[in-house]
């Protein structure tokens, strides 16, 4: 008997749909409504003769008085046109793969459009707001890089929120006493120790992660509102360490938009931009790198090739703390330059969001944390340009993003395989 | 090159694993280590390979008594070792889990790719291993993953190559690869330990035969002086029967019938494709095929466990192609799955628990509410009993058992109830012979009590024995349909999609 392969499958047999086919026709869907709401909503909620002024410089800038004025109205519908345009991209479900990238690009388009129709008829500071949006992405991405540098190494760091409230209350007091440099130090310092402490229950003693990174919180919370309404306010001179002044970079910081935007910030900002790039080529070029996402990922393979499992996750969560203290100590050395009850109002929780939505990857955890950044200086420009908006609802629009983010958008990514497990060794 | 260890003691809580155990092995030789599930054998090599501390005794090599902190110093010992389960990182490819643990590097820490794939084609191309270095761990079949870990040891300079059960994951082709890889190590002076339960292998390959039995070496014999029942009767204790003993089978009405099946792996990749066919009560139906051709997911549609993109699965002509895990479970549908760790077991929960993992909700196990323990631990009790499972006790969590007593806990498990379909996808994988006879007879004794039988296996033999009727997959589209009589050739051409250069390959 002569084997013969039977014929495969045709199309029109495939009479059920894939994950990815579903998700595709949401999508589509959601684009066209979409589409329609911002036609609706901000086209036709402008008067046909507005026009909405964008200023594309700060004052005072060497190239100042860069504007873009455009119809309100015209805008609008043609950016309804190109959402509508993607959402029917996506419904056809020929190109699965670009799911994501029309929903993010609609997503984008639909943000201008709001404010458009924010600006309707008055002048809006485009740049003002893309340096704001640079400016509040930081403490986020920090907060995300520090909970990767742990979960690469299967660590789960919860208590990033815990970390960088320690740190900017220490940073403060520290700051306020002598000066600001020792003041960013022992904020660093104090990260590295919260990051021992959840290293220590986490490894030596396997407490549930989760759990562990919670109590962090609860106490760092308690410790610090109370010795802020305690020592705060006994000797208010504890509470204004001054602030790291921005150096702006020759040249590169004249450029207009995206000069005032990456060149023209404090050493915070440079420094977030250069660990991204020392963590990604960290993890993924040099021995450290390898060793620690191997641990993340099959402790036992990276156990029977003589690494030490334990030793490598130990000093991946303190150098995390770190990171999370370098955060810390930009929100009350560098952006509020004092110390209020509960000052990160969740800013490490939507970190950890951020890490989720870049995919562990460090320039993801830089991009998400410029959506987060790009929704909270929205939060604040909005306040000021004055829309009918309630302002309870303009706050809830940074953990609103979260929420939307992390449930639609990620879609299906993959966590490093041992992501929360101890290895306990025979 | 001189190994030996000497008095080799490990007491596991509950468990003697190892009882003053005394081996020893010599460059460019090939020993073999046989012997029931959970005789000790995994233990021993996890002791000379520095994941254990032994309770007592000692290590030697050349004559100096070493000792291991951790498998660190064993490497540096040149003890290399190919654990049963891989320990490759899934998401690395094949050169940087080559240089894991021993990367070059340039300053800074910087690695040097280019060195580490150096290394692999080197080494690939001395022992005619061909393995791409940048390919991906989990794109990787299992045959080639296995000359991954094989590369792995040897770049770290090993003298004595350890193989925890190398063979029972290959398919016939890779095992004849395998064969020529072990006698090329032995030509280059390598000391060769390996662990198997073919004792046809053991006894083509090996120089030595060491047998285990209860954590003691039993016997050493030379394969010369050797037959294949012999040596299965040295490792059990009894005279085993090693063919398979049943009638013709009297098909009767259809149970089971898969029309032009479409299922997807995780990656949206199309493994089976358009797949037909039928399964009678009182017949075994056997998939043969290299591993990978789609009877994963063949399977995993079948028992509910995986979304099918097209086509449709009937069991007694009702439509069962949406219904859910639980609701096929519980028309009498018997499942070992591949995977005994994934998929088979929890295993940190006990053997009790593992036992009534099906049944727990129902009675007598509970009565809906409430968890009747003594009734599953009575359960629990007979079917260890009966299907020889070697623990400590019925309490002890299932992680600590030997490989193969963990597969019986299973086969325990799903062939304990009245059933009138099973499918079962490497039955036997890591049994002992005397186990495998038993299950086998079990098998064929659900067949003969009227149940349709389905067997998935990568092992030709296995198939060829049991089943009735044979069907051979090769890309996820049925190669070739064969009845009992079919010659191990012609099924391997078909297995290959009938591509005949590639036989010799
Ligand atoms: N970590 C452990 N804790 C407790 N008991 C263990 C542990 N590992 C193994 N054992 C016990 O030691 C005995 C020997 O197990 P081992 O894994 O060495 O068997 P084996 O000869 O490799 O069997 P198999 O052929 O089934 O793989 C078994 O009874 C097992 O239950
Ligand atoms: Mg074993």
């Amino acid at each position: 008997m002569t084997a013969q392969i039977a014929a495969g499958a045709t199309e029109e047999s495939l009479h059920r749909a894939t994950p990815e086919q579903r998700r595709a026709r949401t999508v589509g869907i959601l684009l066209l409504l979409l589409a329609a709401f911002v036609l609706w909503i901000f086209g036709l909620g402008v008067e046909s003769t507005d026009t909405s002024t964008f200023n594309l410089s700060l004052p005072g800038a060497k190239y100042e008085n860069i504007k873009w004025e455009v119809d309100s109205r015209m805008l609008s519908a043609i950016l309804a046109a190109v959402i509508a345009f993607l959402g029917g991209l996506v419904l056809r479900r020929t190109y699965l793969r670009w799911t994501n990238v029309a929903l993010a690009i609609s997503l984008a388009l639909t943000a201008l459009s709001f404010l458009t129709w924010a600006a309707a008829g008055k002048s809006f500071s485009l740049v003002g707001m893309l340096v704001s949006t640079v400016v509040l992405s930081i403490p986020v991405t920090l907060g995300a890089l520090s909970g990767l540098m742990c979960e690469r190494v299967a660590v789960i760091n919860i208590s990033i929120e815990g970390q960088l409230l320690t740190s900017a209350f220490v940073g403060t007091i520290v700051g306020s006493a002598a000066n600001i440099w020792i003041g960013f130090i022992a904020a660093v310092l104090v990260g590295a120790l919260l990051g021992a402490v959840l290293a220590v229950l986490a490894i030596r003693y396997h407490i549930d992660q989760i759990i562990a990174g919670v109590v962090i919180n609860i106490f760092a919370l308690g410790l610090t509102s109370f010795l802020a309404r305690r020592v705060l306010t006994a000797a208010p001179e504890l509470n204004s360490p001054g602030r790291f002044a921005s150096a702006k970079i020759p040249f590169f910081g004249d450029i207009p938009v995206i000069g005032p935007m990456f060149f023209d910030q404090n050493m915070f900002v440079y420094a977030t931009f250069i660990l991204v790039i020392v963590i990604h080529f960290g993890l993924f070029y040099t021995r450290w790198g390898l060793r620690s996402r191997s641990v993340g990922e099959h402790p036992k393979a990276a156990d029977t090739v003589g690494i030490d499992v334990h030793k490598t996750r130990y000093r991946n969560v303190i150098l995390g703390g770190c990171i999370a203290g370098l955060g810390g100590a930009f929100l009350t050395l560098s952006q509020v330059s004092r110390f209020e009850e509960n000052l990160t109002a969740g800013i490490g929780f939507i970190g950890l969001a951020a890490m989720i939505f870049g995919r562990w990857m460090p320039f993801g955890a830089l991009a998400a944390g410029l959506v987060f950044g790009f929704a909270r200086a929205l939060q604040q420009k909005l306040g000021i340009l004055g829309t009918p908006i309630p302002s309870e609802f303009l706050s809830m629009l940074p953990y609103i993003v979260t929420i939307i983010v992390v449930a639609g958008v990620v879609g299906k990514s993959r966590p490093p395989a041992a992501d929360g497990q101890p290895y306990i060794k025979q | 090159m001189e190994l030996a260890l000497s008095g080799i003691t490990k007491q596991f809580p509950g468990v003697l694993a190892n009882d003053d155990v005394n081996l020893e092995v010599s460059g460019g030789e090939i020993l073999a280590l046989l012997g029931e599930n959970g005789a000790g054998k995994s233990t021993l090599m996890n002791i000379l390979y520095g994941l254990y501390t032994p309770t007592a005794g000692e290590i030697r090599i050349d004559g100096t008594a070493r000792q291991f902190d951790g498998p660190g110093d064993a490497i540096e010992a040149g003890i290399g070792m190919v654990h049963q389960h891989f320990m490759l990182v899934p998401v690395f490819t094949v050169a940087e889990n080559v240089m894991l643990g021993n990367e070059p590097t340039k300053r800074f820490g910087w690695l040097d790719l280019q060195r580490a794939r150096k290394t692999v084609r080197e080494i690939s191309s001395r022992y005619n291993l061909d393995v791409d270095p940048d390919a991906i761990i989990e794109d990787l079949p299992v045959g080639l993953q296995q000359r991954v870990e094989i590369i792995k040891v040897l770049a770290r300079q090993a003298n004595v190559l350890v193989f925890d059960e190398p063979t029972s994951v290959l398919t016939p082709t890779e095992v004849v690869g395998f064969v020529e890889i072990m006698n090329g190590l032995k030509a280059d002076g390598k000391a060769i330990i390996f662990i198997s339960h073919k004792l046809t292998e053991s006894l083509e390959l090996a120089d030595r035969i060491v047998i285990m039995r209860r954590g003691r070496t039993v016997a050493e014999v030379t394969p010369a002086n050797m037959d294949e029942e012999k040596l299965a009767e040295l490792m059990v204790g009894r005279p085993v029967d090693l063919v398979v003993n049943k009638t013709p089978a009297k098909p009767g009405e259809v149970v089971l019938s898969v029309e032009n099946l479409v299922v997807l792996d995780d990656r949206d990749k199309r493994m089976v494709d358009g797949v037909s066919f039928e399964v009678a009560a009182g017949e075994i139906v056997g998939i043969a095929g290299v591993q990978g051709n789609g009877q994963t997911e063949i399977v995993e549609a079948i028992t509910g466990l995986r979304p099918s993109l097209g086509g449709y699965v009937k069991l007694k002509g009702e439509d069962i192609t949406t219904a859910s895990a639980r609701s096929i479970h519980k028309r009498n549908v018997a499942h070992v799955p591949e995977d005994r760790q994934r998929s088979g077991l929890v295993l940190p929960f006990s053997v009790t628990e593992n036992i009534v993992l099906d049944s727990y909700y129902e009675e007598p196990i509970s009565n809906g509410v409430r968890m009747d323990w003594p009734a599953a631990q009575e359960q629990a009790t007979r079917l260890v009993e009966q299907y020889d499972v070697r623990t400590p006790g019925i309490d002890v969590a299932v992680s600590t058992l030997s490989g193969g007593n963990q597969q019986k806990v299973i086969v325990a498990r799903e062939f304990d109830r009245d059933v009138t379909f099973v499918v079962a996808s490497q039955p036997t994988r890591g049994i002992d012979v005397g186990s495998i006879e038993y299950i086998h007879s079990q098998i064929v004794g659900e067949r003969d009590q009227g149940a349709a039988v389905l067997i998935v296996s990568s092992e030709l033999e296995e198939i060829m024995a049991l089943s009735d009727r044979i069907i051979v997959m090769f890309e996820g589209r049925i190669a070739g349909e064969f009845d009992s009589s079919a010659t191990r050739t012609e099924i391997g051409l078909a297995m290959l999609g009938s591509r005949p250069e590639e036989i010799t390959s």
